[in-house]
């Protein structure tokens, strides 16, 4: 039934940390993260700083900055292991069948490059196009990407765009060789709030139009809802919960994903509604507590959650619209 | 820009004006008089020999007069007339300059081809064998300084091989080889002494560089190693280099100064030396001119080159 493009299974990632007494410690910062993408799907990863969301991002296209590695599991795109790939053949997806947009627009554009030439350099490394011809793919990009005078400003630097324009140049950079899969790390929190719904907005519309999948990372919960299919929440690098959005949305079922829902305002609730923020700080990932990582802060903690660690694999509900998983001990209602 | 560049040429003239004054006293302040010199091999002199020299050379005026006179014929191209041969300082330069500048050009050659790439490398192999080794390299070089090289260099192969370097001096056009030999080892020499800063530049540059979002976009692009090191990141890691090396034009001559004179090139290094031994005043004050002017000029071109490499700058 389902038509699965990429599939993340078990996937660890650790970094070795400064040896204390002879002994190599590591810290591991994805701990068996599962997910699953359908072809022409919007995948959102939701969850704090540090959770784990741009470490997944990374691992998938091997990306994982130094000295982090990634230690077991497997990523398939459409069932060949990413992970298990040689540099040269890494490459050759890299851009090509799987994109990143990243989340600073200021930074992640060359300086010393024009817009043009990098918006090209995928294209004429991947589809081994003719400078000319890839030199038209690009301004055809920038229209795409509603860059006014498109042909025109091939020439120019990223210091002469707004940090909205660059995203969009990020944008059409990532879908130059049509990609089957998308993956947005924050692509809005650096922007105005105005930018940002139609950067979305644009991303949407083209991820659809080409068929791609969309892994959405965010910490934006009005985002999710908006443009997302299924959500995954994140938590001390591991999944916590996972469902349709419509599902998480309505009927939240891990503690965390319920606190965060119940911090972000909503603009149905009465005036008299308080946020209510989670108590405590995110988990130390060197020092992580025995049971579940989240037990600390969980209002609805018992003995179970500070010794036994949930598993991703207790079925709350099983919908039409996909599984609804959480990795929880608690009670399905609060 | 035009604008900008005049605005710029105009700006080096109080320097250029400042820098005489200095020049012309200074030269002046070192004990041992150029009459005294010239005296010194008669035996015999008397005080009617010692006035009329001394009016003969012009030396008998105020200070300031012979300063606005100098000053007044520099404007109009005229350098004066060296005390001892009476040619015209401005032949005697000319005539050195060339060979010095040669010798320039080859050291920031070797310079540049040792030093970007080493520092390239050891930036991407940072805390690996390699780049230790290249570090301590820099280190020794920029320790080590360039005459007691150039003395071993004089000496040891000599010793040992009955070797030494080429010691007469063949105009270029003469015969580029022989010419080229000889130059060869002063210009290495003067070029990893200046590469050591240059190195290590490059190396800090292209860390820092190679840590930026851009790089990972380029990376995630799917480009080769190479071409993200190459196209990405060494242009932006290349604009404080070329600073530096702008910075290291003084260095660069002082340094050919000693070594043309080990090596027996007949640059500007060993025209200085000769009229400041002989105090010969205008040639002095001639060849800190041109070295001057020469600094400044570097300098105004490192500035210019910014818009080159950086975008920002030329869209000011």
């Amino acid at each position: 039934m389902s038509d699965t493009l990429l599939r993340v299974e078990d996937l660890c990632v650790d970094f070795p940390t400064e040896s204390r007494r002879g002994r190599r410690r590591s810290v591991r910062v994805l701990d068996h993260v599962s997910l699953e993408i359908e072809r022409g799907e919007t995948l959102a990863l939701v969850g704090e700083s540090g959770s784990g969301k741009s470490m997944t991002a990374l691992s998938i296209l091997q990306l994982i900055p130094e000295p982090g590695r990634a230690t077991a599991g497997e990523v398939l795109l459409e069932g060949r292991d990413l992970l298990a790939l040689r540099e040269s053949e890494i490459r050759a997806v890299r851009g090509n069948r799987v994109a990143m947009i990243f989340q600073e627009p200021m930074s992640s554009l060359n300086p010393v490059l024009t817009i043009g030439r990098q918006v090209a350099e995928p294209i004429r490394l991947h589809r081994k196009a003719s400078k000319a011809e890839a030199r038209e793919r690009a301004a055809e990009l920038l229209e795409a990407v509603s860059i006014p005078d498109a042909a025109r400003r091939l020439d120019d630097y990223p210091h002469q765009f707004s940090g909205g324009m660059r995203q969009r140049v990020m944008i059409a950079m990532a879908l130059a060789c049509e990609p089957d899969l998308i993956i947005a790390d924050e692509p809005t929190t650096a922007l105005d709030v105005t930018v940002q719904a139609q950067i979305l907005a644009l991303l949407k519309d083209l991820t659809s139009r080409l068929q791609s999948a969309l892994l959405l990372i965010t910490h934006d919960l009005g985002v999710v809802a908006r443009y997302a299919d299924r959500v995954s929440v994140m938590y001390a690098g591991r999944i916590v919960e996972s469902a349709s959005a419509g599902k998480l949305y309505g009927n939240p079922s891990h503690p965390y994903t319920r606190g965060l829902l119940q911090s972000v305002p909503r603009l149905d609730d009465s005036a008299q509604t308080r946020l209510v923020p989670i108590d405590g700080q995110p988990p130390d990932l060197a020092n992580l507590p025995t049971g579940c990582a989240f037990s600390p802060r969980c209002p609805q903690v018992h003995d179970k959650c500070r010794l036994e660690r949930p598993e991703l694999d207790s079925v709350v509900a099983a919908t039409d619209d996909g599984p609804h998983t959480r990795a929880c001990w608690g009670p399905e209602q609060p | 820009m035009q604008a900008y560049l005049l605005r710029r040429l105009l700006a080096l003239v109080p320097t250029l004006l400042l820098t005489s004054v200095i020049v012309f006293l200074s030269i002046r302040l070192i004990p041992g008089n150029v009459i005294d010199l010239m005296l010194s091999q008669n035996d015999v002199s008397t005080v009617q020999d010692r006035a009329s020299i001394e009016a003969a050379l012009g030396l008998d005026e105020p200070l300031f007069l012979q300063y606005f006179k100098w000053i007044g014929g520099v404007l109009t191209g005229d350098l004066g007339r060296s005390l001892w041969r009476g040619t015209p300082v401005s032949e005697q330069i000319l005539a050195r300059l060339p060979i010095s500048i040669e010798l320039g050009l080859l050291a920031m050659f070797v310079a540049l081809t040792v030093a970007i790439p080493t520092g390239i490398y050891s930036a991407i192999r940072q805390d690996t064998l390699g780049d230790y080794v290249a570090r301590s390299f820099s280190l020794v070089m920029l320790a080590v300084p360039s005459f007691w090289l150039g003395t071993l260099v004089m000496v040891f192969p000599s010793v040992w091989w009955r070797w030494s370097p080429e010691l007469e001096y063949t105009p270029f056009f003469q015969d580029p080889a022989t010419n080229l030999s000889h130059m060869l080892v002063p210009a290495i020499l003067l070029g990893l002494s200046l590469s050591a800063v240059t190195m290590r530049m490059t190396r800090t540059m292209m860390l820092e560089v190679m840590r930026q979002d851009y790089v990972r976009t380029a990376r995630a692009k799917g480009l080769s190693e190479s071409v993200v090191v190459l196209g990405h990141a060494l242009r932006n890691g290349l604009i404080p280099v070329v600073t530096l090396i702008g910075l290291q034009a003084p260095l660069l001559i002082g340094g050919s100064v000693i070594l043309e004179q080990i090596f027996m090139i007949p640059g500007m290094g060993t025209l200085l030396l000769e009229a400041v031994s002989q105090r010969d005043y205008p040639v002095v004050t001639g060849v800190f001119l041109v070295v001057g002017v020469s600094v400044l000029l570097i300098n105004l071109m490192v500035d210019l080159s910014y818009g080159f490499l950086d975008p920002k700058v030329r869209h000011q």
